[in-house]
């Protein structure tokens, strides 16, 4: 009874829920960070990982496609990490950011928006023919996906693949945005990703938004406008990339 | 009022993803090019008037800071809402794919800001 009507509060207040629940998931994973790993693991990283984990569970136990979100309960957190607020949050840290920087990296960050998209579709078909695909449709639809879970599928759905071939680019992106958020932290003082220049340039690279958002906000907050900036153009190049020219240099290819 | 500082914030995302879904348009793709960096230009320049009557008030700022200070938790929100579960099921050939991937773009991050910063000494 009193169990009930504490779930149907719950419920009805999706989004506020999500907002303690975040809120207690963040604070336990400050607290691990300082005391189980002595903060040298970020709690940010953390927190992310965890998340990453209960979306895991959350499809797993509901077999829906946004995670922890497919569990009534957790609802709103579908609500607050979506992609309105997740843009919304992104606009934000750019105030304050150095407009200089963005200016002086445009060249650089555009050439690497171009050279990222390039070598992620060139490695998913390489992968693609590896693993006996000899159509070009179907390679060039991986390759697409291993640019960013949206890239693959409108790319499919533009040269006609198969769902099954859709299916696979999607999980080819998506294993690319859950690595680069959990793996930026770890690799980002090996390859110089410290100041607003190299994250401009990683962003550019990357060019998944969701992963580039995790990692950076898991490496330095600071960072995050710079590398927002150049991978939300990323997509959008891929969309018209994909399709044509590197469609083209495929078919040329097999 | 802080409002004023959210209205803005509001105001630039708006614009800037509008602006992207005209340009994925003329291009011709089915995607947002851009939107979000557009705003936030936006939200720089517009921010970075020196001038007596647009400069923001520091309460209005607050309303822009409250929604950049909240980017990590609504980023860890983001993380619990991904589709894992299809990720890790989508077989080798996925995973591998979008492994190897993110190998190839982190090695090429130190090159490519070389690249970029030798550029700047020279010019």
């Amino acid at each position: 009874m009193i169990l009930e009507s504490l779930l149907r509060v719950l419920s009805a207040n999706a989004l506020i829920t999500a907002f303690m629940f975040v809120g207690a998931l963040v604070w336990l994973s400050y607290l691990v960070s300082a005391r189980l790993t002595r903060g040298q693991v970020h709690g940010s990283a953390i927190a992310i990982a965890l998340g990453l984990v209960l979306a895991w569970y959350g499809g797993l136990t509901t077999g829906g496609n946004t995670g922890l979100a497919d569990i009534p309960l957790f609802a709103g957190v579908g609500i607050m990490g979506g992609a309105m607020f997740r843009d919304f949050a992104i606009v934000a840290t750019a105030f304050g950011a150095d407009l200089g920087a963005l200016k002086r990296a445009g060249f650089v960050g555009a050439i690497s928006i171009v050279v990222g998209v390039v070598v992620s579709f060139l490695i998913g078909g390489i992968v693609a023919v590896s693993f006996g695909y000899s159509d070009p449709i179907a390679v060039t639809t991986i390759g697409a996906g291993a640019a960013t879970y949206i890239v693959g599928p409108v790319t499919g759905t533009a040269l006609g693949a198969g769902s099954d071939v859709i299916a696979l680019s999607v999980a080819a992106g998506l294993t690319k945005s859950v690595l680069v958020m959990i793996g930026t932290p770890f690799i980002a003082p090996r390859i110089g990703l410290n100041n607003p220049h190299s994250a401009l340039i990683y962003g550019g690279l990357m060019g998944t938004t969701s992963g580039v958002a995790g990692g950076l906000a898991a490496t330095d907050p600071k960072l995050v406008p710079y590398g927002a900036m150049t991978a939300t153009f990323y997509t959008g190049v891929g969309c018209l990339l994909a399709p044509s020219v590197l469609y083209l240099g495929v078919r040329a290819l097999l | 009022m802080v409002i004023y500082g959210v209205a803005l914030l509001s105001f630039c995302m708006l614009v800037g993803v509008f602006v992207g879904d005209l340009l994925g348009e003329a291009i011709g793709v089915q995607a947002n090019v851009g939107g979000v960096g557009i705003a936030m230009i936006l939200l720089l320049v517009l921010s970075n008037f020196d001038s007596r009557e647009l400069k923001l008030s520091q309460i209005t700022e607050k309303g822009i800071g409250f929604w950049s200070a909240m980017y990590i938790p609504i980023v860890v929100a983001m993380a619990a809402r991904q589709n894992v579960f299809s990720a890790l099921s989508g077989g080798w050939m996925a995973i591998v794919a979008g492994v190897a991937a993110v190998a190839a773009s982190f090695a090429l991050i130190p090159m490519l800001a070389h690249f970029g910063q030798g550029g700047q000494n020279d010019s």
